[in-house]
């Protein structure tokens, strides 16, 4: 069955090539115009990307708002988007851009470094989800001229996290629209202005976002669609349906449920494209309550990691569209992944042996002791892999009693009341492990932070190597101590890493240059154009 | 005319504890639930401490339940519905961009079910333990089994997606459709689908009230003398038995009404209208209080109001009601 499976992804890969070069429908330069309809399933109330660094916002927002740099693959991995350059001093104290020239703003009015230095110092820095942790040294943006902007740090911050970060969280906002008035309010949050290939043309609240093509965009011919339509389609099977009569063109983020992918990935003029977000890796993860005396024991969980059959889960939850993970870093990032890290193979002779080991014998009912699972409501595999792993524990001993919750009981019960023992998480790697993955690791956090160490883990050596990495403006020393860290995440085992995942788009073969770089869904979409 | 007004006055002042009941049950029902507007929100952010305790702090979410109710009871009293959470807007333009489509909706599922359920109901009722009554009987019950979700992807995917007569999703095209009456037109394409797939269930509602009304009426001493006097079977049929059988079914669609505009979060979902089934869904996922209070008010206040008249157009067709007391 598995190998079936991974045959059509192969077969869907194949397509996507085809798809790609356009050689399917005998075309290969570009046509202009056209209207792309695509899925949408959320309507974030704030869809400003500068404050908002989530992949619901980046999906209607990245074309309308654009960040300095986006990702590519190969090369150094970034291509220029507003800024041309961008250059780190050796001490780490500063950074210079140099900006595009004859870029300007939707409303007409020129793009400038006051835009980047206001954006830097007003949102990224204070107001953003995930700026606040990156920028949170960021002291000042000089804007010696138009076209350069100074970032200058109070302590030496790595010049690698900079530039890792700028896809994602260094979106640029119109100064002379946010500089007026309460930025959390202004209209502007929801109506964008921006500098992009399209402009924020229309929002119809509970039925679509519309966005039309700037004509006065910097990059001269682009874009080549004349719309790009946001259709929102709470129901998954009516997102299959809509795609099978053509009246939506794509559906990205694994839109449409992995049941129908296999049938989906049959009809004719529709393709599977399993690339094209491996810069926004997920990871399904294993959350452990340390405050459990039994779980503390760092036997109990390696137990549990041995406990979990990586492949079963990658084969039967994931349908194959996945890889089983080894530790915080994703194997995609081949900058800081490692492959050493101590063995946590499917191995239920070996758990049972570690449970016997940390005292924790079967009682007369044949179970060791029982815990209270949680899995997170964020994914259809994030509740599955949760009634794996129940059935998975109960094999060694453990006897887990799920508990459901919706995302706001859930955010509460895991992250603030810490009122659980296991959880199934699903944390995302953003391009560098300081964004938002050291904070899984690392101790002293208040209560009530969402997806980090809420765990209870306190371990010095691991606070150690990411208050170093956190300040070495070394890249080879940086990326050294994160090996180290995710060998001591390897040998502590503080939470179980079981899988990594990225999502598909499924989309008429009619639309072209699809996940042509590894945050696709969420760039800036010039490149895209429909074959006739 | 007496009888009307009397009616009119007890059910206005019924209404007022009715709705204090409802907003009050509303807003205990998200106190109590684990979670509040700021963790749903950062369940799809994140965020660190700071930016989840400033968010707190710009919603009003902080303090204690005391006083979080003493705020909820004044905007009560002064009968201002606040502003939504999750969608960072008053929520009374919240709940008039969704109530139309609802009511729509509504509407046409009531004309669809009731105009279907009362002829077919007339259709089995003329002879009980016919033929065609066992037919239509047997069909009656098999549409009340289908779940309507399931009802409504079978219908897309027949006739949305292998034969594309109408739209998969949605209730009006993105782009325009030429004038007001290309405009309705264009609504009622979107309507068909949505409205069978709501609609079936009630279809059968309707038929059995009617044909059980009928089967009664048959027995009747005024139908057997009516037909003793020779009238004409239509005559006996549309006067003696159809007409007081219609008056179960008038109650009938009273409360199917009722049922109908808190909305169908299923209907609404699978074909993406946007409701106040889903408005009712997003506000408890989202733990905003203020928007579900409004959508619970305002739905509770069109319940009353339909069945008022439907009561009204009871004692207009039935004199022996309100006669005696009110």
């Amino acid at each position: 069955m598995a190998l079936h499976r991974r045959d059509i992804l192969a077969g869907a890969t194949a397509m996507t090539a085809v798809a790609l070069t356009g050689k399917a429908h005998g075309q290969t330069t570009p046509r202009s115009g056209g209207i792309l309809t695509v899925a949408a399933d959320t309507e974030p109330r704030n869809l400003n990307p500068a404050m908002v660094a989530s992949n619901g916002v980046f999906y209607v927002a990245s074309k309308v708002i654009e960040p300095l740099a986006e990702m590519v693959e190969g090369g150094d991995g970034l291509a220029p988007r507003l800024a041309t350059r961008w250059e780190g001093s050796p001490d780490g104290r500063t950074v210079t851009f140099t900006l595009r020239e004859g870029v300007s703003w939707h409303d007409g009015r020129p793009f400038t470094s006051a835009d980047v230095a206001f954006s830097a110092m007003r949102l990224w820095k204070p107001l953003q989800n995930l700026g606040r942790i990156v920028f949170k040294n960021l002291e000042a943006v000089d804007t010696p001229d138009a076209r350069t902007a100074v970032f200058r740090f109070s302590v030496p911050t790595p010049f690698q996290l900079v530039r890792n970060a700028l896809p994602g969280l260094a979106s640029v906002v119109p100064k002379h629209l946010y500089e007026v008035g309460e930025i959390a309010t202004n209209p502007a949050n929801t109506r964008l202005v921006g500098t992009g290939p399209f402009r924020f043309a229309e929002h119809r609240p509970g039925e679509f976002y519309r966005l039309e093509k700037n004509p006065s965009y910097w990059e001269a011919g682009r874009p080549y669609l004349d719309q790009i339509i946001y259709r929102v389609l709470p129901d998954r099977g009516a997102i299959a349906a809509a795609l099978e009569a053509n009246q939506i063109q794509l559906a990205a983020f694994s839109a449409v449920p992995l049941a129908d992918m296999e049938r989906l990935a049959k009809v004719p003029g529709i393709a599977v494209i399993p690339q094209g977000y491996d810069g926004i890796t997920y990871q399904l993860t294993v959350e452990i309550n340390h405050r459990r005396k039994e779980l503390a024991d760092a036997r109990v969980r390696r137990a549990i990691a041995h406990a979990i059959d990586r492949k079963f889960v990658v084969d039967t939850i994931f349908l194959g569209y996945a890889k089983p993970s080894n530790g915080p870093v994703p194997a995609f990032d081949k900058q800081f992944h490692i492959t050493d890290v101590p063995d946590t193979g499917f191995d239920r002779r070996r758990a049972e042996a570690l449970l016997d080991e940390a005292g924790l014998p079967r009682a007369a009912n044949g179970m060791r002791f029982s815990v209270r699972l949680l899995p997170a409501p964020w994914f259809e595999q994030t509740r599955q892999f949760g009634d794996y792993l129940r059935q998975a524990l109960r094999a060694v001993g453990i006897d887990a009693q799920i508990v459901n919750n919706d995302p706001a009981a859930h955010l509460k019960a895991v992250y603030t009341d810490h009122a659980f023992d296991l959880a199934i998480g699903s944390p995302v790697y953003r391009n560098d492990p300081a964004i938002s993955t050291t904070i899984l690791y690392e101790s002293g956090l208040p209560a009530g932070v969402p997806f980090s160490n809420q765990y209870g883990y306190a371990s010095p050596a691991m606070d150690g190597l990411i208050r170093r990495a956190a300040s070495a403006v070394d890249p080879a020393e940086r990326t050294t101590l994160y090996r180290d860290m995710q060998k001591l995440a390897g040998t502590d085992l503080p939470l179980i890493h079981v899988a990594e995942f990225t999502f598909l788009t499924v989309a008429r073969r009619s639309v072209m240059n699809v996940a042509n770089n590894p945050r696709w869904a969420t760039s800036h979409w010039a490149d895209t154009w429909l074959s006739a | 005319m007496t009888r009307v007004l009397r009616l009119l006055a007890v059910r206005g002042l019924s209404a007022i504890p009715t709705l204090l009941i409802v907003a009050c049950g509303a807003f205990l029902l998200l106190e109590f639930a684990p979670g509040d507007a700021v963790d749903a929100y950062l369940a799809q952010t994140g965020g660190d401490a700071g930016f989840a305790a400033e968010l707190r702090r710009s919603l009003g979410l902080g303090g204690t339940f005391a006083e979080r109710l003493a705020g909820f009871l004044v905007s009560l009293a002064t009968l201002d519905l606040g502003q939504s959470v999750v969608f960072a807007r008053p929520v009374a333009s919240v709940i008039a961009e969704r109530l139309p489509n609802t009511l729509l909706l509504m509407a046409s599922t009531t004309l669809f079910a009731g105009g279907l359920g009362l002829g077919l109901g007339m259709l089995a009722g003329r002879r009980p333990g016919s033929l065609a009554d066992h037919g239509i009987s047997t069909a009656a019950l098999l549409l009340l089994a289908i779940p309507n979700f399931w009802l409504g992807l079978l219908l897309v995917v027949a006739l949305a997606v292998s034969w594309p007569l109408f739209p998969v999703a949605g209730i009006r095209s993105m782009t325009g459709t030429g004038g007001p009456g290309g405009a309705l037109l264009d609504l009622a394409h979107h309507l068909v689908l949505p409205t069978i797939a709501l609609g079936a269930g009630y279809i059968a509602l309707y038929l059995r009230t009617l044909r059980a009304g009928m089967v009664e009426a048959w027995q009747a001493d005024h139908v057997r003398a009516a037909q003793a006097r020779g009238l004409r079977d239509a005559s006996v049929l549309r006067r003696g038995v159809v007409r007081p059988a219609l008056l179960p079914g008038l109650v009938v669609a009273g409360q199917n009404i009722g049922t109908l505009v808190g909305g169908s979060v299923v209907v609404e979902t699978v074909f993406a209208i946007p409701g106040m089934g889903r408005l009712a869904f997003e506000a408890v996922t989202g733990r905003d209080t203020a928007l579900l209070v409004g959508v619970v008010m305002s739905a509770t206040l069109l319940v009353l109001v339909i069945n008022l008249i439907v009561d009204l157009a009871m004692a207009w067709l039935d004199p022996r009601l309100g006669s005696t007391h009110a």
